[in-house]
């Protein structure tokens, strides 16, 4: 199955706020030589939108970016920006503002003439480059830094700058690859939200490649799980991280428990001794399947669990890790001692009834948080 | 879903900006300046020594004749003994003096250092002549050597030592100072002994800059023309025959002969180096520790001895030559005065010859800079295009492989050809440009490409999503950022203008007189302390070009520092 094509077959048109696509990636390829780091992809991005590249190194998140700015053309397939097919333009007859890991800052250049680089060229008067450069780095938080030299700042400061010089000229697309992974931790969180609150503020269509997780889920608008070359999924945050489209996905946003089952029929699976029912996501798959049944920690239901409770089973707490706002417990089915699941207990919840090792509680699995893949 | 990703797509074609465009022609335009200046040339050198006197094709006559000629063959050997025993002997003078510099603490490291480079700003004429002074048959020590003649192997083996051990320093030390320190840690912590440690670590460690430096040293020796044609005496060697045969006994198709003969080593040695130098890129990508020797005092101090020494003798060759120049009349009239920079006087070019030299140097450090770090930039940034930029980076690579005696005599045989368009410039200032900025383009070429390997991958595209074009961000950016680079680049070619004599010698005119040739000229003519004179000219314009630009330098980096340091 191609995921690529399928995926977007389940997104297109459904822009945000009825918007109209704005970049339209059409079975891109890219190769180098024999290897393929990319294979067709396909993606629509909306006008406005704020979407992430998300994926483990080496699937093609920089090489797709570099594609769609025309700094490496893709060997086949087409790209749509704003109406127009730009597939074969080079990269300086496209419109669009790129920021990249490095900053690619000229050091030689103060923070004023970095910014108003793209704006010398253009025949704006002296006044209105002034006033553009003051007001663009008002924007990003900067004001009055104009007199100096980029290695005279932080990172969080340079990546500032960059962004100011790439929104300089008001491309129709900002790309960012990777902007804040140089930057220390605390700096990153909070450029996160600066980003993405000017983002918000100029309205301007945005692709942003990173590799961790918490960036994209805290970012984007919709998030792209690509990997070895081709798209997995292409959701919302919230979609990708409650249903992953396949294993990978599942595996790579969050902490996920991938439990072995098999399909039994009427979209129920049987894991070990107990018949879980998996909704409509098992309903699809034969008889006699081997599936891999997914649930996160935080969904395994621990209160309020009664016999009726559906899919609840009795389990044994065979290991309990203390991470501050909760505990993390390894947590075996009873009389199943080889299946090990993780589950998030709140410190209530373990207060309340004294949970410790080796106890035996009740648990559920709630019906709509599961998911389920085939294994063949 | 599955019959859609089994149709094949059409591939793009990218289309190709102005940008692109400009930058492939300008790729195309150093392709064309190296086809002109260097391959046909050296391809019409090659058809020459298959050739008669009339220009008819006769095979391997010529090498026939040559290999039957054992007055000829016989500088085969001549030429390899001598750059066996000064290679062997300049790498071990240098490398111990490399080691003081890096690894011991002995005072005046800096003034040691300034002092072993001295010989690069000097013709590779004046130790000959101040050896001369030194051990020739009135020479003021000519006892030391013990009845041998200064004429000769020894006299050679000397001056080619002073000549190769500033280059075979520079790349020792080099090597030398980027050892790891966490190795020699490793080292003292298993309690290895000093013999054991230097085996084991140091000379590993540096493997790759010394086959490097033996390589260099060796070509510099078997292609050197200058010493072994003033103190040579009657041992010929490959350099001198080529010169024997053309200006001697105007034998051209001999001389194309033996400049292929000599450019057979040169290259074997060029391929070597060039393979060893990949390696170690990859050898210097590793994170390491610097080294900080240690206080010592034994070995600080006998360290400390041994580099005064041989700075004592650098700087007494260099005083004899200029105590040579101010001699009037050596050994009979000792008074001193400036009768021998009178060279107007003498033949061989007089005061003009010294201004053309200056004149020469300068357009060759201006043009030569522009023109190789533009093709270098170009090289570098380029994209697409991957063919010819890979054939273009070979032939910037290629001038080093090539001695200068060879390539002078190649422009000969092509631009003095009748049927060559280009044949104007022959006798004039810009064939001794063009040929000079061809012979130490290489060296020149590596220089730049290591400083815009630092600069930021991304500029270009950060000018290209800016519409800016290319050579706007080249000016404002590259330009500025490898300043230090590009001075370095210009300070190389103008000192090298000023002192080199192999590549030009066989294409100055009457009109275009050089410095370094006149002195060549004058000594030939009996006129050694003159030679001498003229040589410390060019040594003190050198130098003083060297100040300049170490004051520049300073200032220039007084000014960087302002982007560089908070
Ligand atoms: N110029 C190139 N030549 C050959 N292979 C390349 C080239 N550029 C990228 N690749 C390969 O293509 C694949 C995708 O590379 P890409 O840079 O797009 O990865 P990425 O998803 O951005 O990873 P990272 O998170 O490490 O930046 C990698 O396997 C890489 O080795
Ligand atoms: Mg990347």
């Amino acid at each position: 199955m191609n995921k690529g094509i399928a995926v977007v077959e389940m997104t297109a048109g459904a822009g945000i706020d009825g918007r109209k696509p704005y970049l339209r990636i059409n079975n891109v390829t890219k190769k180098f030589g024999d290897f393929v780091a990319l294979n067709r992809v396909s993606l629509d991005v909306y006008e406005g939108e704020f979407v992430c590249f998300l994926g483990p190194s080496g699937c093609g998140k920089t090489t797709l970016l570099r594609a769609i700015a025309g700094l490496d053309i893709q060997t086949s397939g087409t790209i749509e920006q704003a109406g127009k097919d730009i597939s074969d333009l080079p990269a300086s007859e496209r419109d669009f503002g790129i920021v990249f890991q490095s900053y690619a800052l000229f050091p030689n250049l103060t923070v004023n003439r970095n910014v108003a680089y793209g704006l010398e060229n253009r025949k704006v008067s002296k006044a209105d480059i002034t006033a553009r450069v003051e007001e663009l780095l008002n924007l990003v938080g900067m004001p009055e830094q104009g007199q100096k030299y980029p290695a005279q700042l932080s990172g969080g400061q340079q990546q500032r700058v960059a962004l100011a010089r790439a929104l300089a000229t008001s491309p129709g697309l900002l790309l960012l690859d990777e902007p804040l992974s140089a930057l220390d931790a605390k700096v990153r969180v909070r450029l996160r939200h600066e980003v993405k609150h000017l983002q918000h503020k100029l309205d301007v269509t945005t692709i942003m490649v990173t590799h961790d997780q918490e960036e994209a889920l805290t970012m984007a608008d919709r998030i792209v799980v690509m990997n070895q070359g081709v798209i997995e999924q292409v959701g919302t945050p919230l979609e990708i991280y409650r249903r992953p489209g396949s294993p990978f996905v599942a595996d790579f946003v969050g902490t996920m428990n991938f439990l072995a089952a098999t399909a039994i029929g009427n979209g129920k699976v049987r894991m070990g001794n107990i018949e879980l029912s998996a909704g409509n996501d098992g309903a699809n798959i034969g008889e006699g399947t081997p599936v891999t049944l997914c649930v996160r920690p935080e969904d395994v239901m621990t209160r309020n669990v009664e016999a009726d409770t559906p899919n609840a089973f009795e389990v044994t707490v065979q290991d309990m890790e203390f991470l501050g706002s909760f505990y993390r417990a390894d947590i075996s089915p009873r009389d199943d001692e080889k299946t090990v699941f993780l589950a998030d207990l709140s410190i209530n919840l373990v207060r309340d009834k004294n949970i410790i090792k080796g106890m035996n509680l009740p648990v559920a699995f709630p019906e709509s948080r599961i998911r389920v893949f085939s294994q063949t | 879903m599955t019959t859609a990703a089994a149709i094949p797509l059409p591939e793009i074609k990218p289309k190709l900006s102005g940008d692109d465009r400009i930058m492939r022609g300008f790729i195309l335009l150093v392709g064309v300046w190296m086809v002109i200046a260097v391959l046909l040339p050296l391809y019409f050198m090659l058809s020459k020594s298959f050739e008669d006197n009339d220009g008819n094709f006769i095979g391997l006559l010529n090498y026939a004749e040559y290999f039957s000629t054992p007055a000829l063959f016989y500088s085969i050997e001549n030429s390899f003994f001598i750059a066996v025993v000064s290679t062997v002997i300049t790498i071990t003078l240098a490398f111990i003096y490399a080691y003081a510099l890096t690894r011991s603490l002995m005072p005046f490291r800096g003034a040691f250092k300034v002092i072993a480079m001295i010989p690069l700003l000097a013709p590779s004429l004046l130790p000959a002549i101040s050896f001369v002074y030194f051990f020739g048959n009135q020479g003021v020590i000519k006892g030391v050597l013990m009845g041998e003649t200064i004429y000769g192997p020894i006299g050679i083996i000397m001056g080619e030592v002073f000549y190769t051990l500033p280059h075979a320093l520079m790349i020792l030390v080099t090597a030398l100072s980027t050892a790891d320190g966490r190795l020699y840690e490793a080292a003292i912590s298993l309690r290895a002994g000093k013999i054991k440690t230097f085996f084991t670590v140091t000379l590993p460690g540096i493997k790759y800059g010394l086959i490097s430096a033996i390589f260099v040293v060796f070509t510099l020796v078997i292609t050197d023309f200058g010493i072994p044609k003033v103190i040579g005496g009657q041992f010929n060697v490959l350099a001198t025959d080529i010169y024997k045969q053309v200006i001697g006994q105007q034998n051209f198709e001999m001389g194309a002969v033996v400049s292929v003969v000599l450019l057979i080593p040169a290259i074997a040695a060029f391929l070597v180096d060039r393979i060893v130098q990949r390696k170690q890129v990859a050898l210097l990508t590793a994170r390491a520790v610097p080294l900080e020797p240690k206080k010592s005092r034994g070995f600080d101090t006998a360290m400390g001895i041994y580099c005064a020494t041989i700075a004592f003798v650098i700087l007494a060759i260099i005083g004899m030559a200029i105590y040579a120049s101010l001699v009037t009349f050596w050994p009979y009239n000792l008074t001193l005065g400036f009768t021998n920079y009178d060279f107007d006087v003498m033949d061989g070019g007089g005061w003009e010859s010294f201004g053309n030299s200056l004149r020469m140097a300068a357009y060759t450090a201006v043009f030569g800079t522009a023109i190789i770090f533009t093709g270098a930039y170009m090289v570098e940034k380029t994209k697409g295009f991957a063919l010819a930029r890979g054939a273009i980076q070979f032939l910037c690579i290629l001038p080093m492989a090539v001695p200068g005696m060879v390539l002078g005599l190649a422009y000969i045989f092509f631009f003095n050809h009748p049927d060559n368009p280009l044949g104007m410039i022959y006798g004039t200032m810009v064939i001794l440009v063009v040929v000079t900025i061809s012979h130490f383009y290489t060296v020149s070429h590596l220089t730049a490409l290591t400083a815009l390997k630092q600069m930021d991958p991304e500029f270009e595209a950060v000018s290209a999503s800016l519409k800016v074009p290319f050579f706007r961000t080249f000016l404002r950016v590259t330009v500025p950022v490898c300043l230090p680079a590009i001075l370095d680049i210009s300070i190389y070619l103008f000192v090298n203008a000023m002192t080199t004599v192999s590549a030009v010698i066989f294409l100055y005119s009457s009109d275009t007189n050089l410095a370094s040739v006149a002195a060549l000229n004058m000594d030939d003519a009996g006129d050694v302390a003159p030679a001498a004179a003229m040589s410390v000219m060019i040594v003190l314009a050198s130098a003083t070009v060297r100040i300049l630009h170490a004051i520049l330098t300073r200032g220039l980096a007084r000014r960087l520092q302002a982007w560089r340091k908070r």
